[in-house]
């Protein structure tokens, strides 16, 4: 089937257990008319889970100190208290993951026997994985190696040598041996355990809706262990809760976001010295060494421009809006891939990646193992860290993934969710980090990157710095700010469309007014956190407390290994 | 504001007329000449399941059309590849559509046909969609209910305001 083209279905799609239940979908729904507007939401979670979000922001601006402190100590605590729990489950994820792959319930079909893929791979792919990884390889792709590589803060994975000690590069045996093991630890953290978090959520939604029948939302996975009680307080509580985390995931990201565009337009195309505190793009002062007079109005104006695309896509629709730009995502992201890939250090970045491959299967046993570790600043400060995040968005990312999916047997779906874009994020690390690298080796203390990440911590201006150093740098630098922009709204965009699904109660054709409301209340909750507390504290104190709900989705996601295995079980095989 | 009114050719305001008469009508009674050169053969009505009590201006109308002219009614629906308050998948929505449309031509004495479709995203797709599903089953005149335009129309047009702006088929808006 076309993508675009809406066929008609004159068949059956074949064999599929459909739930027996009495539950409607929309019986729960209030359906009015709201001025000219009609609505037609899900009673309770569309409110609960709005003024939630009103009132947590409420708190972050009146208290920022108070809020901060509690929401970053909550945070740790999780992180520090449940590592083990974290680790395990996700070594879980991956194992159960891989397995279905060769299990006979990797030919059913989602959607039924005879059900046809409603997207061609190469849109499928984009979507999925502009809305998985977007923004973080760009913000990590040069950090989180560099800093392996040459941090002085003790955060080396499993304790190993660093490749540069007091700004002196180490003999070349140490600098290969910290390379490898610094491509290793971030592979580790972009490569098969992130997308098995995104795959489970993902086919416990697509069987659950495809194949039982039951809403697209989260509630329907617990259908097996809750039974009818997950239409009631239970399921509310679930989907209230993944709606407010994708919600302030979303913004927080965006406002932390803006924060690295800026950097890059400010770097780029801006004027004046940062040392004297008139650095400014277009007369909005920004990145300055005191960066207390600068502009958050650049932020804002940046937050509402991603936002004004953001909804122009909502409303031209998941194929006419979300799925062209994530194409569009696709094409962008190639492109800077290979300039990088081409005029950066190609064999190196050949070797890294190879090494880093082989890195990847040496350590991944120890790297995933929670007992016994020594290395706690890696472990909390990243692994940790990366896992909550990782599953505090799962809810966003896994529903997105579901809903394009359609079609697809379990099996080609968890090869083209799990090891596909592990491959290619694989490839991104090492084109990114290992020219960074390089240019630390080469470069020392002299290089931007080492300036950047290890001398003066400036994560933001990371990717910038990499790209300064190679030729043609103010175009690369272009294409780099209008990707990060591009990956925000592909993220915006397909973010607004999760979250009105679920507050509808898991219909897909609520009134366009109520897309349009979630996505631009997610503009206005990051603006309003920008100029309300002081610089980021607002965004990371509540960034913060959305990484927390990790604990709570972990064991979320757990119940849906049960209950995918307890779905597959009737479902047909294929061929 | 376009009136509610039937069209028979004996000009009486009864669209349940007898089967009979109204197949009589079909073969030939009424010609293109009497009705002014302008003849309709496959009539196009798009229906929201969910939503049927608010259809019934639109559905009569097409129904009276449809035997005035002998013409075919196909009744087109729009569905979701996800569950919804209709059905669960899309062949559960498939046959609830062609148990309506059945029961369409029962009642009006009509020759009637369903057409599912589904849609990505409803939301937003419903006009393209419609307006595919046109060309694709031939239609000449398009029959469907709407609003009456308010100050919302102004930024996003109605359905039937957009489906009579882009499609080469005739179309009819019934005012709720």
């Amino acid at each position: 089937m076309s993508d675009t083209d809406n066929q008609g279905i004159p068949e059956p799609e074949g064999h599929a257990d459909i739930i027996e239940t009495d539950y409607e979908i929309g019986q729960d729904n209030y359906e009015t008319m709201f001025g000219p507007f009609r609505i037609d939401i899900h009673n309770p979670v569309f409110a609960i889970s709005g003024i939630a979000v009103i009132l947590f922001v409420a708190i972050a601006l009146i208290w920022p100190e108070g809020a901060r402190d509690a929401f970053l100590s909550m945070r740790d605590f999780v992180k520090s208290q449940f590592d083990w729990f974290f680790l395990m489950s996700a070594n879980i994820f991956v194992i159960f993951s891989l397995l279905l792959i060769v299990s006979p319930w990797g030919s059913v079909r989602l959607g039924g026997s005879e059900a046809t893929p409603d997207y061609s791979y190469l849109a499928w792919f984009s979507m999925l994985f502009a809305a998985g990884m977007g923004i973080g390889l760009m913000f990590f792709g040069v950090l989180e190696p560099v800093y392996y590589f040459g941090t002085p803060w003790g955060d080396q994975p499993l304790g190993g040598d660093l490749g540069i000690v007091d700004g002196v590069v180490a003999s070349e045996a140490a600098v290969a041996e910290a390379r490898q093991r610094a491509m290793a630890a971030t592979i580790f953290h972009w490569g098969l355990h992130p997308w098995a978090i995104y795959a489970i959520v993902a086919l416990a939604l697509a069987l659950f809706s495809y194949n039982k029948g039951l809403p697209l939302t989260i509630r329907s996975a617990f259908y097996p262990l809750l039974g009818e009680r997950v239409w009631g307080a239970w399921g509310n509580a679930i989907d209230t809760i993944a709606a407010f985390a994708t919600l302030f995931g979303l913004a927080t990201s965006l406002g932390i976001g803006a924060t690295q565009v800026a950097s890059g337009l400010t770097e780029v195309f801006g004027s004046g010295d940062s040392a004297e505190g008139t650095r400014n793009f277009l007369g909005f002062l920004w990145g300055n060494v005191d960066s207390s007079g600068d502009s958050s109005m650049l932020l804002v104006l940046i937050i509402t421009f991603i936002t004004a695309i953001a909804l122009i896509s909502v409303l031209r629709g998941l194929d006419g809006g979300v799925k062209v730009l994530s194409e569009i995502n696709m094409g962008f992201a190639a492109l800077l891939l290979l300039f990088v890939f081409l005029v950066g250090p190609s064999l190196d970045i050949i070797g890294d990646f190879f090494a880093g491959l082989m890195g990847y299967a040496r350590d991944i046993v120890p790297l995933s193992n929670p007992v016994g570790r020594e290395d706690t600043g890696f472990l909390h400060g990243w692994t940790t860290f990366y896992w909550a995040w990782w599953i505090s968005w799962s809810p966003f990312v896994g529903m997105f993934i579901a809903r394009v999916s359609r079609g697809r047997t379990v099996r080609e779906f968890i090869i083209a969710v799990l090891l596909v874009p592990s491959l290619v994020c694989v490839f991104w690390m090492a084109t990114f980090g290992g020219t960074a690298i390089s240019q630390v080796v080469e470069g020392a203390t002299e290089s931007g990157v080492f300036q950047t990440v290890i001398a003066s911590y400036s994560p933001e201006l990371s990717l910038f710095a990499m790209l300064g150093e190679l030729p043609l740098a103010s175009i690369s630098s272009m294409l780099a700010v209008v990707l990060v922009v591009v990956f925000f709204v592909t993220s915006s965009d397909s973010g607004s469309l999760v979250i009105d699904t679920i507050t509808a109660g898991g219909k897909v054709d609520a009134p366009v007014i109520q897309r349009v409301f979630w996505c631009v209340f997610e503009g206005a909750v990051a603006a309003v956190l920008l100029l309300g507390a002081a610089g980021t504290a607002g965004l990371d104190s509540l960034q913060a407390m959305v990484i927390s709900t990790g604990l709570f989705f972990t064991v979320v996601l757990l119940v849906m290994c049960f209950a995918i295995l307890k779905g597959l079980i009737s479902e047909k095989r294929g061929n | 504001m376009v009136r509610r009114h039937r069209i028979t050719p004996q000009g009486q305001n009864d669209a349940r007329a007898p089967p009979k008469r109204i197949r009589g009508i079909r073969k030939g009674r009424v010609t293109s000449r009497e009705t002014g050169g302008i003849m309709f053969k496959h009539i196009m009505v798009p229906v929201d399941l969910a939503h049927t009590e608010s259809l019934g201006h639109a559905l009569d109308t097409a129904a009276d059309l449809a035997a005035h002219w002998g013409a075919k009614v196909t009744y087109v629906g729009v569905g979701t590849a996800t569950p919804g308050k209709l059905a669960h998948n899309p062949a559960e929505f498939s046959e609830k559509l062609k148990a309506f449309a059945k029961a369409q031509a029962v009642a009006h004495a009509i020759d009637a046909e369903a057409h599912a479709t589904i849609a990505h995203d409803p939301t937003t797709d419903v006009d393209d969609v419609l307006l595919h599903t046109i060309d694709e089953i031939g239609a000449d005149l398009v029959v469907m209910q709407s609003h009456i335009p308010g100050l919302v129309d102004y930024i996003w047009p109605s359905n039937g305001g957009k489906i009579a702006g882009h499609s080469r088929a005739s179309v009819l808006v019934v005012r709720g």
